[in-house]
């Protein structure tokens, strides 16, 4: 069974370009040129050059012993947070700058939940001297306030959204509008693997790094290339897509996908898509959404604003219904403690995303011979303020 | 050849089409809107139904989907509301909306309910051309529905063709790449793009919408293709309270300045 995007632009019954015709030239001209850029020799040199004297890959794969010690397996941490920005979002927005400099394009825009992709956009914004406006929900800007602050001193615009929750999929909307109405100098850089194809597969291919650097880290640490499960946090989707990337295809590793469940998975404040999601389409794809029975879309909510969307990639849809990987859910309540252990056990703080993987720990039982890589996507300082409430410290 | 195929045959003048969004301002005006713009001198009418997520949309009429939303506006209200369109409206009515609920309502039971109503022809800006013919095509020509898709000044000349080819009603020419509600700005590049699509000898009619808000513009669609269409301005004079009231001045000053 393929797990890839095929020559239609679909993973199973998923995927696909549900665009209005105002975005076709736009998306048709990155559909039918993207493979051949990022093959091109030039293209791959730059962007390994970046990842590594840039972002600073590879990034470590590190064995946490006392969070080891307390669950009874080797629990790797895939480092995502020492990258440069704190997460894994800048491994696709290196790449996608790239693509926009070759096709010419003048002008970013970008969408950001928790403001990691819109820090991690500004950034590459900057280091190539292209103009940047990020659009983010207001009740996120408030949230996230360090990571408004780091995209206007890197000169970027940020605008909010206003409409629906002002959440995530709020300013993925107010993004493809501004693209609609500047259909010639601008590229949209998705910060997950959503959207209408070639997005979903182009940011895995960024992102599949992660997988690619893990198997080598793990064959020197272990002596195989192979753990018994790979966890990781889904919003859209794009840590998880890259974390499972070259483990797709290894029948010994599990994939274990974790939502946000918000209240619980049934307290209608959640996110937890595969959970309460029906097959629909979302921001052009087909994939599985949080919707009403009218097809109206969920307001979904998690204390994680990167992992509160309604919907997941189309990648993703197609893992869970060919049940290729599990798609499990952590509360609110469950991530923050799995954070705060993280810091008391490791003295690493991890975004309130990643908690959500580190949570899952506690639902899986090992029989102590179990080799185990957490994504931990990204570092928490964006979080301490939500850290400090929750807990009163 | 349903009624939007012989309004375009017969109609010398040029042809002016409203879009209103169903459920707003009330839950219940959806007929009563209808009714009001044939009287009022109306040539066809487009019913939005609500989507909670309308990227292709400028504020006004993400403002009026989100009040029709909260009003309890869904395909199901709508089909029940339409159930007493031919005995009200004669004009040819076509429903626009997001692909989303027609895929929850399922897309047989849509096109179904359409034609059953009455209903002449379906815009879904954002369903594929593909995925249209793979898998909805047979089902909207099985009942006499009419497909219109949109064409912008990007749209590149084979892929005009190829949409000239799918459909049966008229072409949609966006006046410029744009969400809904942008005012008509006529450059010089915008007049040659409307004379371009002219020239091209389509075998359908062409209607120019998004951006016509007046007279003015109106009169410079008409100068290119068979008419225009008339959204963001007229959702927006359906916020005071006597609406329908209004409806009559609103054409007239849309046809004759
Ligand atoms: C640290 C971190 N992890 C995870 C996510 C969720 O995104 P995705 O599911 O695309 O990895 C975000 C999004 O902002 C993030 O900042």
């Amino acid at each position: 069974m393929s797990y890839h995007v095929n020559e239609k632009g679909y993973y199973g019954d998923f995927g696909g370009a549900y665009i209005p015709e105002m975005l076709y030239p736009n998306v048709e001209e990155l559909r039918s040129k993207y493979l051949e850029i990022i093959r091109e020799p030039g293209f791959t040199a730059e962007f390994e050059a970046l990842l590594r004297d840039y972002v600073g890959r590879p990034s470590p794969l590190f064995l946490a012993g006392r969070l080891s010690e307390k669950y009874g397996a080797a629990i790797y941490l895939k480092r995502e947070d020492l990258n440069h920005t704190g997460a894994h979002k800048i491994n696709n927005t290196i790449g996608q700058i790239l693509v926009a400099e070759r096709l010419g394009k003048k002008r970013i825009i970008a969408e950001t939940g928790a403001g990691q992709h819109g820090v991690a956009t500004a950034t590459v914004c900057a280091l190539k001297g292209l103009e940047c406006v990020v659009y983010m929900g207001e009740v996120d800007i408030e949230r996230q306030a360090p990571n408004v602050a780091r995209m206007k001193m890197m000169g970027a615009t940020v605008i909010p959204a206003t409409s629906g929750s002002k959440t995530l999929k709020d300013a993925t909307n107010e993004a493809m509008r501004d693209w609609i109405n500047n259909p010639e100098n601008t590229h949209y850089i998705i910060g997950s693997v959503v959207g209408p194809h070639p997005y979903p597969d182009m940011v895995a291919r960024f992102q599949s790094v992660i997988s690619e650097e893990t198997r080598w880290q793990l064959k020197e640490k272990t002596g195989s290339e192979s753990p018994d499960y790979v966890l990781a946090c889904v919003g859209g989707g794009s840590n998880a897509a890259g974390m499972f990337y070259h483990f797709l295809d290894d029948p010994k590793a599990k994939l274990v996908a974790v939502e946000a469940a918000g209240k619980g998975v049934h307290s209608g404040e959640s996110a937890a898509t595969t959970a309460l999601g029906k097959e629909g389409v979302l921001h052009g794809s087909r994939s599985i959404l949080m919707q009403t029975e009218d097809g109206q879309v969920v307001e979904p909510y998690s204390i994680s604003a990167g992992l509160d969307y309604p919907g997941i990639g189309p990648q993703h849809a197609h893992l869970f219904k060919v049940k290729r990987a599990e798609y499990v859910s952590a509360t609110d309540d469950d991530a923050m403690r799995a954070g705060l252990l993280l810091a008391r056990l490791e003295g690493i703080i991890p975004a309130i995303e990643s908690a959500h993987a580190l949570a899952h720990l506690d639902r899986m039982t090992f029989t102590g011979n179990e080799t185990v890589v957490v994504c931990l996507s990204g570092r928490g300082d964006k979080d301490l303020a939500t850290y400090m409430k929750f807990f009163g410290l | 050849m349903n009624r939007l195929n012989q309004l375009f045959d017969t109609k010398k003048e040029p042809i002016l089409s409203i879009y209103f969004t169903a459920g707003y301002p009330e839950l219940n005006a959806t007929l009563d809107i209808a009714e009001a713009l044939e009287k009022a001198g109306a040539d066809f009418l487009e019913i939005g139904f609500p989507y909670s997520d309308p990227v292709a949309d400028g504020p006004v009429i993400q403002e009026s989907s989100q009040r029709a939303l909260n009003n309890g506006m869904t395909l199901n209200v709508l089909f029940d509301q339409l159930k007493d369109l031919r005995k009200r409206v004669s004009i040819p009515v076509l429903l626009m909306g997001y692909v989303n609920p027609v895929l929850q309502y399922g897309v047989e039971r849509f096109c179904a309910a359409a034609a059953e109503a009455g209903v002449d022809g379906v815009i879904v800006p954002d369903l594929p051309m593909y995925e249209y013919e793979e898998l909805y095509r047979d089902c909207f020509g099985k009942h006499g529905l009419s497909n219109v898709f949109l064409v912008t000044p990007q749209t590149a000349e084979a892929r005009i063709r190829k949409i000239d080819e799918l459909t049966n009603g008229f072409i949609y020419l966006l006046s410029s790449s744009a969400t809904t509600g942008k005012n008509l700005d006529v450059s010089v590049t915008t007049e040659s793009y409307f004379s371009r699509i002219r020239d091209m000898e389509l075998k359908n009619p062409a209607m120019i919408g998004f951006g016509i808000s007046d007279h003015r513009s109106f009169q410079k669609a008409a100068q290119y293709t068979r008419g225009a269409i008339v959204g963001s301005a007229f959702v927006k004079i359906l916020g005071a309270s006597d609406y329908l009231a209004n409806i009559p001045a609103f054409i007239r000053s849309i046809k004759e300045g």
